[in-house]
């Protein structure tokens, strides 16, 4: 089933939780509604599922208008951050649920709600708990067994709001991966919302980036990574370095210093905020004329692949706060700058992301 | 080394968690104390007229006891009591349920004024409740004229009783329930309609069962203050022998009128009652502990 939102508005209170979203999920695909908390992703998802109404605004399941309809109405299957399993019920009659509430008419058989209960559970893996209590199971296959109950009535979507965030960073990893490989053999539309961005980037074929109620990017997990739309996007997806100036000729003037750049996209004299990510910080030792911005070694950290250099602004720039930058580069790279620790460098960027220096709404 | 490290794990097991740390273990002499104040004061103000009660009851024989107990007046006493409490406990069954399904699930205006409310009958002295419904049905009360001139009669009569229990029966399911609803909040129920559930069905086999031995455990101890009223009761009853006493009501007038065995007689009935009460309690306890801890199967 294909999913529109048009110009959704929701506000809780004086609190505007919603300001006019308007998406198209595809059939079949799985999407991540990603943001920061508070941005409004759960909502929603809420709204979308039919447990929240919106101010303004309409929800087209399959092409019909279902903002009026009924939760119970739309068909979708719904699994919560915290399971919402129902604790008296074994795992069999959680996942029976769904089935044995229908109206006698369409209700199945016993065999068939057996069968088909049987059937889910062999697909989450997890035949063997059928007759144990939520209470006995661990988070990763409490949310197996939620995602088992809310697939057992056949739903056209599935609406995942934060699966995985009550868990471990290993077993998130696990059903990650799992949830990956159930989409592509059910292929149902699917939609998820997670604050994690690594998740959203991994798992989903879509990626829809949320901020503050409204929608700042949607594209592929690489579109989003690889060319982030605003400040925004580019900010939530990864470590940054942020430089704020002007633009010149030659680049883009950081207080004193000149950070070489070449644009076309902005003039001379523009307010600018350049983002580079830590692999594309480059390090000159020695304070020399040399063009950069000038910074001092504060800290290397030489575990793990990469080897990762803090440093502190070292100039006459945006005194407010102590700036911190942060270099990623290969063992043998940094063992040929021989960087010490209080040394005084230049930095350059390979690669620098320049935004309007005007847009204040960057606070990571 | 292995060996007494195991034998220490198990004497571990065996002690309370304070006592398990090195820091909150208490010297013995102070343990001994304080278990002796303990236990010598429940043996000497629960046990010990738990005792008497019994004692004092078949002081003049097993004759005089169950005499006291089949004589109309009790027999009457009984009944009245039982009525009130059958009446007293369904009602607020359903108020507590729609009491704490309101406060738990919903936000609303004055449901703090509610919940302040639900807990009156606790902090107003009975007496003062039987008062306040002489006040208001009585003959000098605000609707007595009225209501005598439809020749209803509450105050000195069955329905005062009832509404005098009621009140002060109030908040025991709801009291049970509201914390236990709230600390469960509306994910279940919300899985429960994207499943396709009706709000029936959602009530009936959602929310009741996760509550239900909350709720239980609410009507027993509601059923036992019911059961064993006595100030609000006494202030709207009359004390019309075999028509508006209740078995505490009973009791007092027994002992009044220095009919020392047949008032302990009686009274040993409550003290049963509230045994009995006692032991489904700890049952229910058991139970409920239970189901949040199931063992394995």
């Amino acid at each position: 089933m294909s999913i529109a939102v048009h110009n959704i508005h929701k506000s809780f209170g004086a609190i505007k939780v919603l300001n006019g979203v308007s998406l198209d999920f595809p059939k079949g695909e799985l999407v991540a509604l990603l943001g920061p908390s508070g941005c409004g992703k759960t909502t929603l998802l809420r709204i979308i599922a039919g447990l929240e109404r919106a101010d303004e605004g309409q929800i087209i399941l399959s092409g019909t208008d279902a903002s009026d309809k009924d939760v119970r109405e739309r068909h979708v299957g719904f699994v919560f951050q915290h399971y919402a399993l129902f604790r008296h019920m074994t795992v069999f009659e959680n996942i029976a649920f769904g089935l044995r509430v229908r109206p006698r008419s369409e209700r199945p058989s016993e065999k068939e709600i057996t069968d088909r209960v049987l059937k889910l559970l062999d697909l989450v893996q997890l035949g063997w708990i059928k007759n144990r209590y939520p209470a006995q199971l661990s988070g990763g296959q409490r949310q197996r067994i939620a995602l088992a109950r809310a697939l057992a009535v056949e739903p056209q979507v599935l609406l995942l709001d934060e699966p995985f965030g009550a868990l471990d960073a290993k077993v998130r990893k696990e059903l990650r991966r799992w949830l990956r490989r159930l989409h592509d053999e059910l292929h149902i539309s699917s939609i998820f919302v997670t604050h994690d961005q690594e998740e959203a980037l991994e798992v989903a074929d879509r990626v829809v980036l949320m901020n503050r109620g409204t929608i700042e990017q949607v594209g592929s997990p690489r579109q989003i990574y690889r060319e982030p739309s605003t400040a925004f996007a580019y900010s939530f997806l990864g470590s940054v370095n942020e430089f704020r100036g002007k633009i010149e000729a030659q680049g883009v003037r950081v207080g004193t210093d000149l950070l070489p750049h070449v644009t076309t996209a902005f003039r001379a004299g523009d307010d600018v905020l350049g983002y580079a990510r830590p692999y594309d910080i480059e390090i000159t030792p020695g304070d020399t004329n040399a063009p950069g911005v000038a910074a001092k070694v504060n800290r290397i950290l030489e575990a793990g692949v990469m080897a990762r250099v803090e440093l502190v602004a070292n100039g006459p720039y945006r005194p407010a706060k102590p700036d911190y930058f942060e270099a990623e580069l290969t063992a043998a790279d940094l063992a040929d700058l021989k960087l010490t620790v209080g040394q005084a460098v230049r930095i350059t960027t390979r690669r620098l992301q320049l935004y309007s220096g005007v847009d204040r709404s960057v606070e990571v | 080394m292995a060996d007494s490290a195991i034998i220490l794990d198990r004497r571990k097991a065996s002690l309370s968690k304070f006592e398990r740390h090195f820091a909150t273990r208490d010297r013995t002499v102070v343990r001994r104390i304080v278990i002796t104040a303990g236990v010598s004061f429940f043996l000497l103000f629960i046990v010990l007229p738990l005792i008497a009660v019994f004692v004092e009851a078949f002081r003049r024989g097993a004759g005089v006891y169950f005499a006291a107990l089949v004589d109309a007046d009790a027999l009457s006493a009984m009944r009245l009591t039982l009525l009130a409490a059958a009446i007293a406990v369904p009602l607020n069954l359903l108020f507590g349920l729609a009491a704490s399904w309101a406060i738990a699930k919903f936000e609303f205006r004055g449901k703090s004024l509610l919940l302040t409310l639900i807990d009156l009958p606790f902090s107003v002295s009975p007496v003062v409740a039987g008062l306040i419904y002489v006040l208001v049905f009585g003959a000098q009360g605000w609707f007595g004229t009225w209501l005598m001139d439809h020749d209803i009669r509450i105050i000195f009569a069955v329905p005062g009783i009832v509404l005098a229990t009621l009140f002060v029966t109030f908040p025991f399911v709801a009291r049970e329930l509201i914390p236990l609803m709230q600390a469960q909040g509306r994910d279940e129920e919300e899985a429960a309609i994207t499943l396709g559930a009706s709000g029936l069905q959602t009530f009936w086999r959602v929310t009741l069962p996760n509550v239900k031995w909350a709720l239980l455990y609410g009507v027993i101890l509601c059923n036992a203050r019911a059961m064993g009223e006595f100030g609000a009761v006494s202030v709207v009853s009359g004390h019309i022998r075999g028509e508006t006493n209740t078995m505490p009501l009973h009791v007092e007038i027994l002992y009044n009128e220095y009919q020392f065995a047949a008032a302990f007689a009686v009274a040993s009935l409550l003290a049963m009652l509230a045994l009995v009460t006692l032991a489904i309690k700890s049952y229910i306890e058991w139970r409920a502990s239970r189901q949040l801890f199931p063992e394995t199967t």
